[in-house]
């Protein structure tokens, strides 16, 4: 009776020991991934220069698919697999885009506008799909995909060039029927985007060196989260602990860059494709806002419980509908965006890791099935492109192969999306027994 | 001068896979009229508000008979969209509530204040902005209205339940136009002092003019608030009686159809045994209903009683120790430490808990009764399961007839175990919930609440059934309720929490003076 009463920040403290504890198991993939990495790079001895050059040309190509699936998952239905769908119809528009003769800048906007009906009505068949199979969205993803591979082949290995008239010899295969497996799109619609100055033979246009574009993205976040704490309600301000790690942040990075430019080192060859970059941050902003207005609304509280929604008065099939709808056309620009900076692609074969490459990178960066942010989609395009990157150089150096490495890296993708949803599983299992007690 | 009923229901009849659950209901409610509804569980009570209400179960299972009329005009509610433009607002037995929300977000779900922006009107409206400054006004004054000091910005997740009974409440105040408000067993998930905080609410919202539907089992509050009370049974429409002819013990009879016994049983005190659960300085952080610091014995082979007001703690203690939220201390079960703040050590302890937060929660909707029963049993302590080597198998036979013994003793309403529990009444599920529990056969039942939203029939069932438990098997109880009265019948001993702390213990027999000082936290100066 005697002994000392528990005081409350006692048991604060005991709770905020579990909190960090459920942090971490919470964000387990997370620092997995983040320790592989380093590792990776520290093996792969792979100097600064080139990882940095594949790693900015890798994230301006996918980070955009990966923001495709934010969307869906808001709304409830999961990793959205038939994205795929989204990355057919954009190749389908290229092929024509190409053949009409269309290139750089204005052939990657046609592009954008021609595939944007094409996925509309893609995305609206799908998730009318969706809405018959709820609960089962992933699977039923997935199978679409590779009934749409049937149909995608169908056109354009027997109708192109036949009943599709297209008369273009670098396009259809020497028989006269069907298109090639690989389409270049030099001289096309490569570096559209990326690199728009190259048609009017300017080189410094719209393509700023890294240093210089990490000072220029310093100085843009640290006004956008000025504007941010102005403008946003007192509760939902950031931190001052947030605030200064995000200002030491912010420091070190001019810093380091200052430092690159000064000493003239390799790093200042690397150029930065800004066109690109900044579509990518308007989506992420977009994505900031929609998810405020009342569409984005609706999207979370279906989410949340298609039921209680209904009775609310949400129109839930009509939401779910629009969630893949705009999935699906933010995949065919993502995919548009990743074919132009290739500039080569397989016509039968570069959207099949779509869905599953994009779903993986998203859950690297600490996204469950039912809650995807965009900062875990930008750290995950980071993480797992970061794993690309020095795979195989890592398998080169430990085993001599760097085949190895390359096996490791697959290995890791499918691994990652299986354990993924297997712990999803799990743990609604787990949260449904704990209320069971 | 002739005032038009808002709301009249003519001859409504429902079937549900060819059981007929509701016959030729009449129903017809003034403007400004409380009108309560009673009748045991499974009589059709939710299914008649489902009705008015458009809900989807209704329409998916062949729709129904009979004609609703608003203000005069006949309506076909073919939606709750519809249901709501016509004024009519809904507080469902079950939460509807967004957990991840915050208050405000629920209040305003599907009506959020919007304001166009450059989006919208390229786009459409769809796209329009919320103004969350507007919303968490509005939210304000709708908690205003009730009286109630709940925050606006918390999320629902993590709130007393009595919190989000509110928000729901509040979220219908704050609709426009609301002409008839729904209340489907409102109290059942309050304790007392909230419940009576509640029903002024109720008055408050009639003499604005809104004709109210107040569903209860509780019996007296049905009395306080309503003007005019109807009377359901086995879906067919009993009498209407206005509140001033009638009285408790006339509905309970009405309600069951037989004349109703309410002798006081009589107390037993059973012998104090060794000390099965030992409480020491128990803390627990359960927001609403905090416990600072309890020291508590459980004697083997005793109903012990736990009571008090909403939001002293009462609540929190078998939370606590139940590992549901985070709790310090020393817990021992039978002089073994209990490990704290881990759900799994209780269970493997013999420890299992009916929580106060029942309402479909935690039970497996789309299962049969049968399977639901077994559940816990099964997954905690794998019973049930005939293994053959490596191989198991669910042992079909024991399960069913452990159902069908259980259905017999709680009175459950169904046609029989391998109904599915989501085609229940809500009160059924509640008893699937008690069975669950003693299935599981513990060392220790921790049950909160155990007879809210159970007909005035079924409690004493219920009851009966604890203390059954007790006196055949020796199992030791530990009950948890907001209702003396119900503590006073079946325990050996009543604790009283008061602040987060045991204020007293007293017996059954001592005075309602005694009970009432605890409660207020002065001390008595006899020792109990
Ligand atoms: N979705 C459903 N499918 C089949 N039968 C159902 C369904 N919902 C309710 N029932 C049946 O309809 C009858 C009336 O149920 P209802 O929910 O209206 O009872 P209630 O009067 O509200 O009871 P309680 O006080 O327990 O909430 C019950 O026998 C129940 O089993
Ligand atoms: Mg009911």
């Amino acid at each position: 009776m005697q002994s000392r009463p528990m005081t409350t920040s006692e048991t604060m403290l005991q709770g905020r020991m579990a909190s960090a504890r459920s942090f971490l198991v919470r964000n387990m993939v997370t620092i997995m991934f983040l320790v592989l990495s380093a590792v990776g790079y520290k093996l792969s001895g792979m100097t600064p220069f080139l990882f940095l050059m594949d790693i900015v040309a890798r994230l301006s190509r996918n980070a955009f698919l990966v923001l495709a699936l934010i969307i869906p998952v808001m709304a409830g239905m999961g990793l959205n697999f038939s994205i795929v769908l989204g990355a057919m119809a954009a190749q389908a528009i290229v092929i024509f885009v190409t053949h009409w003769g269309f290139a750089g800048l204005p052939g990657i906007l046609l592009s954008m506008a021609l595939v944007t009906p094409l996925a509309a009505i893609l995305g609206y068949l799908t998730g009318s799909l969706f809405n018959r199979t709820k609960g089962q969205e992933m699977i039923a993803g997935l199978i679409l995909g590779y009934f749409a591979q049937g149909i995608y082949e169908l056109v354009f290995l027997q109708l192109v060039g036949g009943i599709i008239p297209m008369d273009n010899s670098t396009i259809i295969m020497s028989s006269g029927v069907g298109v090639r497996t690989t389409i270049d799109l030099t001289n096309g619609l490569k570096y559209g985007l990326d690199w728009p100055g190259q048609y009017w033979g300017n080189d410094l246009l719209l393509r700023p060196t890294l240093p210089w574009a990490i000072i220029g993205m310093a100085v843009a976040l640290a006004v956008g989260i000025v504007i941010y704490q102005l403008r946003v309600d007192k509760r939902q301000r950031l931190g001052s602990t947030q605030l200064v790690l995000a200002g030491i942040g912010l420091a070190w990075a001019c810093w380091w860059s200052v430092q690159q430019i000064q000493a003239r080192t390799q790093i200042n060859w690397i150029r930065v494709p800004l066109l690109t970059w900044l579509v990518i941050a308007g989506a992420c902003v977009g994505l900031h806002f929609f998810s405020r207005t009342k569409l984005g609304q609706d999207m979370r509280s279906v989410g949340q419980d298609r039921h209680v929604a209904a009775v609310a008065g949400i129109d839930v099939n009509r939401v779910r509908i629009a969630a893949i709808i705009l999935s699906m056309v933010m995949a065919a620009w993502g995919h548009i965006i990743f074919l132009q900076n290739i500039g080569t692609f397989s016509t039968y074969g570069s959207h099949e890791q779509v869905g599953l490459y994009s779903a993986a990178a998203l859950l690297i960066g600490g996204a469950t099935v039912a809650r995807a942010t965009i900062g875990h989609a930008l750290l995950g395009t980071l993480l797992f492109h970061t794993l690309f990157i020095v795979a195989p150089a890592a398998g080169r150096q430990l085993f001599g192969d760097a085949q190895i490495g390359e096996y490791f890296r697959v290995f890791v993708a499918y691994g990652i999306i299986g354990i993924t949803l297997a712990m999803h599983a799990w743990k609604q299992i787990l949260q449904r027994r704990s209320v069971d007690q | 001068m002739a005032v038009e009923p808002v709301l009249r229901m003519k001859g409504i009849s429902k079937s549900y896979y060819g059981t007929k659950v509701l016959d030729s209901v009449n129903l017809s409610i003034m403007p400004g009229e409380v009108h309560g509804i009673v009748g045991e569980n499974g009589a059709g009570k939710s299914t008649l508000m489902n009705i008015l209400f458009g809900m989807n179960v209704i329409h998916s299972t062949g729709g129904f008979e009979g004609s609703i009329e608003i203000a005069g005009q006949p309506v076909q509610i073919k939606s709750p969209l519809q249901a709501m433009a016509l004024g009519i607002g809904m507080v469902h037995q079950e939460f509807m509530l967004l957990p991840n929300y915050s208050v405000t977000e629920n209040i305003k779900l599907n009506r959020e204040v919007l304001k166009p922006n450059l989006a919208s009107r390229i786009f459409g409206p769809r796209l329009q902005s919320l103004d969350y400054d507007k919303m968490y006004a509005d939210a304000r004054k709708a908690l205003k209205r009730l009286n109630i000091d709940i925050d606006e910005y918390a999320t629902i997740a993590g709130l007393p339940v009595g919190y989000m009974q509110f928000t729901e409440i509040a979220r219908e105040l704050d609709k426009e136009h609301l002409r008839i408000l729904v209340f489907d067993e409102p109290t059942a998930v309050l304790a007392e002092s909230e419940a009576a905080h509640l029903l002024e609410a109720i008055k408050e919202i009639a003499a604005a003019g809104i004709a109210v539907l107040f569903i209860t089992h509780r019996l007296n509050e049905i009395m306080e608030v309503c003007d005019n009370i109807t009377v359901l049974r086995d879906g067919r429409h009993v009498v209407t009686k206005a509140s001033k002819d009638t009285n408790v013990i006339e509905l309970a009879e009405l309600m069951v159809g037989r004349s109703m016994e309410f002798a006081g049983r009589k107390q037993h005190y059973s012998h104090k045994g060794r000390p099965i659960l030992e409480i020491k300085q128990l803390t627990v952080d359960m927001p609403g209903e905090r416990v600072r610091g309890v020291d508590l014995t459980a004697y083997e082979g005793e109903i012990l009683g736990i009571g008090g007001l909403a939001g002293q703690g009462k609540i929190g203690i078998a939370n606590g120790i139940m590992g549901l939220f985070p709790a310090a201390g020393d817990v021992k079960v039978a002089g073994t430490p209990l490990p704290l703040n881990n759900p799994s050590a209780s269970i493997a302890a013999g420890l299992a808990f009916v929580s106060e937060d029942r309402r479909g929660v935690g039970l497996l909707l789309n299962s049969s009764i049968e399977v639901n029963i077994a559940s816990g049993a099964m997954f905690g302590k794998k019973e049930f399961i005939k293994t053959w080597g490596p191989f198991s198998q669910v042992d079909q036979a024991a399960v069913r007839e452990n159902a069908q013994k259980l259905i017999g003793e709680l009175d459950i309403r169904c046609t029989g175990p391998r109904q599915l529990v989501r085609q229940l009444s809500g009160g059924n599920q509640q008893k699937v919930c008690i069975a669950r529990a003693l299935t599981m056969n513990p060392k220790i039942l921790l049950v909160s609440e155990p007879t809210r939203g159970i007909d005035v029939g079924a409690k004493q069932l219920v009851l009966d059934t604890l203390r059954r438990l007790n006196e055949e098997l020796g199992m030791t109880i530990v009950v948890t309720s907001s209702e003396l009265a119900e503590l006073r019948s079946i325990c050996s001993r009543i604790a009283i929490i008061t602040d987060g702390r045991v204020a007293g213990i007293l017996k059954p027999d001592d005075s309602d003076v005694n009970f009432g000082l605890l409660m207020a936290g002065q001390p008595i100066s006899k020792g109990a």
